[in-house]
């Protein structure tokens, strides 16, 4: 019974008696108001004054829940979202203490929420009570102002971005496809379109299209200027709706093209030769001079303040055959590319009984009996300003002959097409048949040279995602030692290609080795 | 029998009488509907006297008394206390007290034979208490309160104290005072008993928002009803916690 504090002091227990509630005669332990909880909670009632119905507004379309004046809240049915929005559009309920809240089940087509509110209050004399009471919530189904207007008009876009390149092939297009994919660019886009030269995009929001060419500014070199269209104008409140347009060029100037520098420009770059290889363009432009084995960048500033186009494109290469290749006389690594100077002996495949003697940048890969592809300047009837003044200029006349790479046609006739064990994803693109007619066999003959680059170049791969092809089996008669086989994806670089249905498991072979 | 009644719409009816065995003290009211009430119940029995202590008419708290004695706070006039010297029995003798604590009705709950007295009262007013009640004179709280004349109404057949008082405690007092007490309730929840209530040793008067329960308790502890057949007062007791001594 008596129990040692601390102070040593004897402390009698003690132990709470009984009285009798002062109203209905239960004996019950005393407390403040000295009556049993029920007729304490007959006498008052704390969650008067309180509201117990409201209304709130639904947008079906997106299922968002209205905040006044003019926030919309997403929400699902019975979520934690949905509770703290109910709770806060109460008024009042800072008189009393919130304890819990929870739903009570309503059927969802009734418009009907019901929540259960556990409030405590101070009453009579410092006794506290508890007290649980239901909330009513009617839903009334409102479209939200951007529904609304997407109802109106579901074409609707308000930024669109018009992206060109003045060339006649589609190269461009089908990597600039793959890193759009690779960094998600494009989720935001209500609309693509494909049109002659270029890709529409559409955007609902003018910053998902600034973003968009923000991004498209950091892996290729463009230009681009904005311009606005007023849709309405709301007078009173001096309120106005545009439409935006982007327009972006894309610099001409690709991959293994042929440029003749104006001569300004080279005298700018360190007086490269005129003549120089585009090898790599990604937000700068790497040109290289395969006769001083030189390299110059560009940045996109750069580019457009002079806009000088290529002399020859790829469209223009001409098979050669390499009869002999003589010892390096110089080697160079130019940004992470081997290359070494040398003299080849080369003929036309279309006229092998010419013999050129030429230099060549590809020394470090070409030996004798390759084929190899390049620019034929000695036959070609080069339609340039620059070029025709330059070869007006030059004492012992231009090189022949400029080899770009190396082919690896004959390899992939052997291979006899055998099929690929990786596949590309492709953005949702409309095709615009409006203008002009598109000619299927062109590009997809474009398409295959665009795969073919993707396997030789390592380089290119690094920004793109692979997929490993599902379908492929790997065929038991090809031989997989051909020797010198054409150049192959690895396949650790290959990606699961991530299938949500429930029947697939893929492990995620997320190693993507790049060099 | 307890009766409820009201004081100009009051309920705290201890706070403006005091009852005793001998007499009766009743402030000056308005109108004479509270002292009828009184008059009614007690008028052959025992002298009913009009007063007022100091200017004020809360006497029951102010002043402290049985049926040997009355003793009142230093407040009081020399009127005042020639009209209750008049007025009263001659065997009950009034005193005037020189104490700091003045409400003397707080300070001291009594009946005939012992006494509860706060635990700051000077020694000189306890032997005065000693010797004009002639109780014996114990210094106590209940449920942690000093104030033991607020919270404790005290007869010679029962008491009542504050409902918060703990078993342990009422045992002790029980013993003290060597009559059965009860924790409970008056004025509808109301924790200051003696407040709310005055009572001798056959009849009560309690506040009129007193509810039919807290009336049972109050006339089973008292032990008013002796005219009651036995089986409700057992069946009472069952519900309530009394303490035997």
């Amino acid at each position: 019974m008596s129990v040692m504090d601390e102070s040593g002091m004897f402390k009698v227990q003690q132990t709470i008696g009984s009285v009798l509630c002062c109203k209905c005669g239960v004996p019950m332990p005393p407390n403040a108001a000295n009556m049993c909880v029920n007729c304490l909670r007959s006498e008052v009632d704390i969650t008067e004054g309180l509201q117990k119905s409201i209304q709130i507004f639904y947008c079906p379309e997106c299922t968002c829940y209205l905040q006044p004046p003019k926030t919309w809240i997403k929400a699902q049915w019975e979520s934690k979202e949905l509770l703290t929005f109910c709770i806060k559009r109460l008024k009042n309920l800072n008189k009393v203490k919130l304890k819990n809240a929870e739903f009570v089940w309503t059927e969802p087509h009734s418009k009907r929420i019901k929540v259960k509110l556990t409030v405590q209050a101070e009453v009579l004399n410092g006794a506290v009570l508890e007290q649980s009471y239901p909330v009513e919530y009617t839903v009334r189904d409102n479209l939200c102002e951007s529904c609304s207007r997407f109802q109106a008009n579901p074409d609707q876009w308000v930024a669109s971005v018009q992206l060109r390149q003045h060339v006649s092939h589609r190269r461009t297009f089908f990597y600039l496809e793959q890193l759009i994919l690779r960094h998600d660019a494009a989720s935001r886009a209500i609309r693509i379109q494909q049109v002659d030269q270029g890709i529409d995009f559409f955007f609902g929001n003018k910053s998902h299209a600034n973003s968009f060419v923000e991004f498209l500014r950091k892996v290729v070199p463009i230009e681009y200027r904005q311009d606005q269209q007023l849709v309405s104008h709301d007078v009173k409140s001096s309120l106005y709706n545009y439409k935006y347009t982007y327009s972006v060029k894309i610099c001409p100037v690709c991959r293994e093209d042929l440029v003749c520098l104006p001569s300004k420009v080279a005298s700018g770059l360190g007086n490269l030769g005129p003549l120089v290889v585009c090898t790599k363009v990604s937000d700068n432009i790497t040109l290289l001079d395969p006769r001083t084995l030189r390299c110059a960048f560009l940045d996109a500033r750069q580019y457009w303040r002079s806009g000088f186009r290529s002399a020859l494109t790829s469209r223009q290469l001409v098979k050669y055959f390499v009869f002999d290749v003589e010892s390096p006389v110089g080697e160079a690594t130019v940004g992470g590319q081997k290359y070494a100077l040398s003299y080849v002996q080369i003929a036309r495949e279309s006229d092998i009984g010419k013999m050129f003697y030429v230099q060549t940048h590809l020394g470090h890969i070409l030996k004798p009996g390759d084929q190899a592809l390049g620019y034929d300047i000695y036959g070609a009837n080069v339609n340039d300003n620059e070029m025709e003044k330059y070869r007006l200029s030059v004492k012992n006349g231009l090189p022949e002959a400029i080899l770009i790479k190396k082919c690896y046609e004959e390899q992939r006739e052997r291979k006899q097409k055998k099929p690929r064990n990786w596949k590309l994803k492709s953005l949702p693109m409309e095709m615009d048949d409006s203008r002009g007619r598109v000619d299927p066999e062109k590009t997809d003959k474009e398409y295959e040279e665009f795969l073919r680059d993707l396997e030789e170049n390592p380089e290119l791969r690094f920004n793109i995602s692979l997929y490993k092809d599902k379908d492929y089996q790997a065929s038991e008669t090809a031989s997989m030692t051909d020797g010198e086989g054409a150049p192959t994806v690895p396949i650790e670089e290959l990606l699961a290609d991530l299938d949500l249905s429930e029947e697939e498991e893929d492990d995620d072979d997320e190693e993507n080795m790049a060099e | 029998m307890a009766t409820r009644l009201q004081f100009e719409n009051n309920c705290e009816v201890g706070v403006f009488s005091k009852l005793t065995n001998a007499y009766c003290l009743v402030a000056i009211g308005g109108s004479e509907n509270f002292y009828s009430a009184f008059e009614s119940e007690l008028a052959d029995v025992i002298p009913i006297v009009k007063t007022s202590i100091g200017g004020t008419r809360i006497i029951g708290r102010l002043c402290a008394g049985n049926k040997n004695g009355l003793l009142v706070p230093h407040t009081t006039t020399d009127q005042e206390l020639q009209h209750l010297r008049n007025s009263l029995p001659d065997r009950v003798v009034v005193q005037r007290i020189d104490e700091r604590l003045s409400a003397l009705g707080n300070c001291i709950a009594c009946n005939d034979h012992v006494a509860l007295a706060h635990t700051d009262l000077d020694k000189e007013t306890e032997e005065i208490i000693a010797d004009v009640l002639g109780v014996e004179v114990f210094r106590q709280t209940i449920a942690g309160n000093i104030l033991v004349g607020s919270y404790c109404a005290l007869s010679n057949r029962g008491g009542m104290v504050h409902p918060h008082t703990s078993v342990e405690d009422l045992d002790e007092l029980s013993t003290l005072l060597q009559v059965p007490l009860v924790a409970g309730t008056v004025n509808r929840g109301s924790e200051v008993i003696a407040a709310g209530m005055t009572v001798n040793d056959w009849t009560s008067f309690c506040g009129s928002d007193t509810t039919a329960t807290e009336l049972s308790v109050i006339d089973s502890i008292f032990k008013l009803r002796e005219a009651q057949p036995s089986s409700i007062v057992d069946e009472m007791r069952k519900s309530l916690i009394d303490t035997y001594v």
